[in-house]
């Protein structure tokens, strides 16, 4: 089999086994990622909320935001680690899609090798 | 290491744009070089390893958590100009779809992620590999050390971030207006949890990865680098 084609299956069956990039540190009561909790985790860590922080936080709403993680799909846990699941795919097949896209783009004047 | 929105005043915002701009300018001019037809492929392969790697949170039990990158190996396959191309299109794609890492920080992310990260890693990989052949221990242990060192250095470029906003932006009180933490408890932290849990991670990550293909495919560790400079 061509390399390329394991390569896929490779990023496939990363895939697939997502979820546990959610479950395994929830199990784990492993917390928000240094630098990344929310207005009200940080006040609980410092006491106060930065002003403009709180204000600057809420410019972007994502489609999917958490990856399906905060119950975009469902609140229980399966239905989010499928969520999570699902996210992965969509995430996947539009870098897929970019990257494609901006290889197209960038190697079409390419000389013979 | 995915900076949110908030966490950074408009000064790093804008400083961090404003030097991405001409880096994804120069790595396009690059790429558009280097980059053959029958390489687009392992471009978007690329894209979608590191978005992927980058949804497996490893935790610190009671602790935080952090997550692998990618972005040395894709260094080594396709040289460092397009892993900052294939890094950016997965960071653009986790904050506009995700919210994972803020669309004001973008630029920021970028920086660390997909240009300290693969340039780091991808220059020690070249120090220690040196002329070494391709199937050799070597290069997978420069390999490794690539994707380690890489990835501590993203998160000490993140640790700075976080630490100067203290001092750029704050009330006449003295409280924080963005990141509260100072540059020593910041650069700390993330280079601390970097070193000690994630860093190992992402050269497991790494080797395993170039082990992989110098058994399957050694030319695609040999061609590339060579080719991009």
């Amino acid at each position: 089999m061509k390399t390329l084609s394991k390569l896929w299956i490779g990023i496939a069956f990363l895939a697939v086994i997502t979820p546990l990039g959610l479950y395994v540190p929830y199990k784990l009561n492993s917390k928000s990622a240094w630098g990344e909790w929310s207005a009200q985790e940080i006040k609980m860590l410092v006491g106060y909320i930065p002003g403009e922080l709180e204000k600057v936080s809420g410019v972007w709403k994502a489609p999917v935001s958490g990856y399906g993680a905060h119950g975009w799909f469902g609140k229980d846990a399966a239905h989010r680690g499928f969520g999570y699941f699902l996210s992965g795919i969509i995430g996947i097949a539009a870098c897929v899609g970019i990257a494609f896209i901006i290889g197209k783009i960038l190697s079409k004047k390419e000389k013979k090798r | 290491m995915h900076i949110p929105d908030g966490y950074l005043g408009p000064i790093s915002c804008g400083a961090f744009y404003a030097v991405m701009l001409p880096v994804w300018t120069i790595a396009s001019r690059k790429v558009k070089k280097s980059l053959a037809a029958k390489q687009v492929p392992l471009l978007a392969i690329g894209a979608a390893f590191s978005f992927v790697i980058m949804m497996f949170n490893i935790p610190i039990p009671g602790g935080t958590s952090g997550h692998a990158v990618g972005g040395v190996l894709v260094a080594i396959l396709l040289g460092p100009w397009a892993a900052c191309i294939a890094v950016s299109v997965a960071l653009v794609i986790q904050a506009f779809l995700f919210g994972d890492g803020g669309l004001t920080a973008l630029g920021a992310n970028c920086f660390n992620m997909a240009f300290v990260m693969p340039f780091i890693g991808y220059a020690l990989y070249r120090l220690i590999s040196q002329k070494s052949p391709i199937k050799s221990f070597r290069r997978l242990f420069a390999a490794g050390v690539g994707g380690y060192f890489g990835l501590v250095a993203a998160a000490l470029s993140a640790g700075l971030e976080f630490g100067v906003q203290p001092i750029l932006h704050h009330t006449a009180s003295g409280q924080a207006l963005y990141c509260p933490y100072s540059i020593k408890i910041a650069v700390l932290a993330m280079v601390g949890e970097h070193m000690l849990v994630f860093g190992w991670i992402e050269m497991v990550v790494t080797a395993l990865v170039v082990k992989f293909l110098q058994g399957q495919d050694p030319d695609l560790l040999r061609t590339i680098p060579d080719t991009v400079e």
